[in-house]
């Protein structure tokens, strides 16, 4: 910011210096950027290494393989994980059905109602999540039900439709009705259309909403720690953990999630690179 | 299927019906019972009712008024370094990133696939009291002998800035993206100097990305308590961190409705205001 100031404000001089810092400070700013993004991350995979004196996993002390090996000697630690992966399974499950049904009838129809409903899609995502916990918390509190496994369920799966219909949505709109045309015009039924030519099509994306939409939930911790009644999630039980010292197997919990979603994600991007090309 | 042949107009409510009745009663129905609960008075023990209790929002007002500019402080500064980070970086992916683009922008929202909550507790070590971060500020007197980073406002809006800036450099990267560069050229043709083809030609262009990033970073942000609670103390709570505390600890519902409502009252009166004069600074720039 300061090379600006040092510039004398000849327009010509002025052009040449915003060329060199395009060139070359945009680039140091990338890298110096990309460290600042990952750096988080290195240390979250290193301290799973880490081998602790106290109870704080904060400083390295040495290099062990230990944490890795016992990953389930946490009492609570895999129960919690089992949870988290358990609703995340059938609430994205759900999320997907009913977010793709959404997107179906915006992009596909035309219908009274239609930027109503854009905008209650929309309202979920745009509201701190902290409201959403609240509010739902206070319809669980006057109806008197007991907050649980089922409610937890029911945040996920309200929290994630908006998530969903807009990842099939955006698939859908890039989609050619001719191919429907084609197969009605060779006599196949709206249902066999649907099911043979629709649904092939937009499974790309049906499946990248059904991964967002579990990944949301595997990470929520806000909304759910207002519906969790005594259950407890991984990301409750590292919120507990955290108060008296988290222990490293948090870490390894936390790198492995990571390098399954990374995985997932280079996989995508190779394939989409591979249909680039052809 | 005759069924659809002889209604059709009606296909799409039925794909509509179940998906939206979810979010009606899971959703909608609960900011009514939230108003409702707003409302209240009583105690936990003797039982809270219904008495159209408008005092409960003065009170949290004049109680809480602190948590809640502070808060948006807190969420305007994290908002701003997320733009001024992510921008360039956008930039730089979009105009420079060639075939690596993909992959530099999975770098990007590479933390997200980190919970949330264990990348907070990584900044907590990072800024811990004997890490190297704080070590390095004492011995360049940038940090007094006892400084601290962890524990203070610093730490705080860094933890919040960190957080939500994949939510500002994807939209700020679509935008950026979809620009033409043959109007650059055009700009550059016609005279213009990198720096005005810039300032005339890419930034306004980039301005939806602007928009859709702040919106999408200062939202959650404005809400948020896990960062303060983590990186801060109660000096540093937020709104959120007093709602939480009412809701789950304290037992005061009507209290942190209240609250809730004034957060989500003063965020969407501030969306709406902003998308105002970004909205004309688009026509006029």
């Amino acid at each position: 910011m300061s090379a600006y100031a040092a510039t004398p404000p000849r327009p010509s001089l002025l052009a040449r210096s915003w060329d060199l810092v395009r060139r070359h400070v945009l680039t140091v700013y990338a890298v110096l950027a990309f460290t600042y993004l990952l750096l988080p991350i290195a240390i979250v995979i290193a301290f799973s290494f880490n081998d602790p004196a106290g109870r704080f996993n904060y400083t390295w002390q040495g290099f062990t393989l230990d944490n890795w090996r016992n990953w389930d000697a946490v009492p609570g630690l895999v129960e919690a994980m089992t949870l988290s992966l358990q609703i995340a399974a059938i609430s994205s499950i759900a999320a997907t059905i009913l977010g793709t049904l959404i997107a179906l009838a915006l992009v596909r129809y035309g219908f009274r109602g239609r930027s109503t409903t854009n905008f209650l899609i929309f309202l979920p995502m745009s509201s701190p999540e902290i409201v959403l916990g609240a509010s739902l918390l206070t319809l669980f509190l006057t109806l008197q039900f007991a907050t649980g496994f089922l409610t937890i369920l029911i945040a996920h799966v309200m929290f994630n439709i908006s998530y969903v219909v807009v990842t099939v949505k955006a698939r859908l709109v890039g989609f050619d009705r001719h191919l429907e045309e084609a197969a009605m015009d060779l006599g196949a039924n709206e249902w066999t259309t649907f099911r043979k030519v629709t649904l092939p099509l937009i499974a790309p994306g049906i499946l990248a909403a059904a991964l967002l939409s579990f990944a949301l939930s595997v990470d929520d911790f806000v909304i759910t720690y207002f519906n969790s009644g005594s259950e407890v999630t991984f990301p409750l039980f590292v919120w507990g953990a955290a108060r008296v010292g988290a222990p490293p197997q948090v870490n390894v919990i936390g790198t492995m999630i990571f390098v399954v979603a990374l995985g997932l994600m280079l996989v995508n991007v190779l394939l989409q690179r591979r249909k680039g090309s052809t | 299927m005759s069924f659809f042949h002889r209604h059709r107009g009606l296909t799409p409510y039925l794909l509509l019906a179940p998906g939206l009745a979810w979010l009606a009663v899971f959703f909608i129905a609960p900011l009514g019972f939230l108003a409702y609960q707003s409302l209240q008075s009583g105690s936990f023990d003797f039982g809270y009712e219904f008495t159209w209790a408008w005092d409960n929002y003065r009170d949290a007002i004049s109680t809480y008024h602190e948590h809640l500019i502070r808060s948006f402080i807190y969420a305007g500064l994290a908002t701003v370094l997320a733009l001024l980070v992510s921008y360039p970086l956008a930039y730089w992916i979009a105009f420079r990133g060639g075939r690596w683009k993909n992959l530099l922008l999975l770098a990007i929202i590479a933390p997200f696939f980190v919970t949330y909550l264990i990348r907070t507790l990584a900044w907590q070590s990072i800024l811990s009291d004997n890490g190297y971060v704080v070590e390095t500020l004492r011995t360049l007197h940038l940090l007094g002998e006892d400084g601290r980073l962890l524990a203070t406002s610093t730490a705080v809006v860094a933890g919040i800035t960190y957080n939500f800036l994949p939510f500002m450099a994807l939209p700020l990267y679509v935008a950026l993206e979809q620009i033409d560069p043959r109007l650059i050229e055009a700009a550059q043709d016609l005279y213009a100097s990198k720096l005005q083809a810039f300032l005339r030609v890419t930034l306004p262009l980039s301005l939806p990305g602007v928009f859709a990033g702040t919106l999408l970073t200062f939202i959650p942000a404005a809400g948020d308590f896990i960062n303060a609670q983590l990186l801060g103390t109660p000096r540093q709570h937020m709104i959120g961190n007093v709602i939480q505390s009412k809701f789950l600890e304290l037992i005061d519902y009507p209290a942190a409705a209240s609250l809730s409502f004034v957060l989500m009252a003063t965020i969407l009166i501030g969306v709406i205001l902003y998308a105002r004069v970004l909205g004309s600074e688009r026509l006029t720039g």
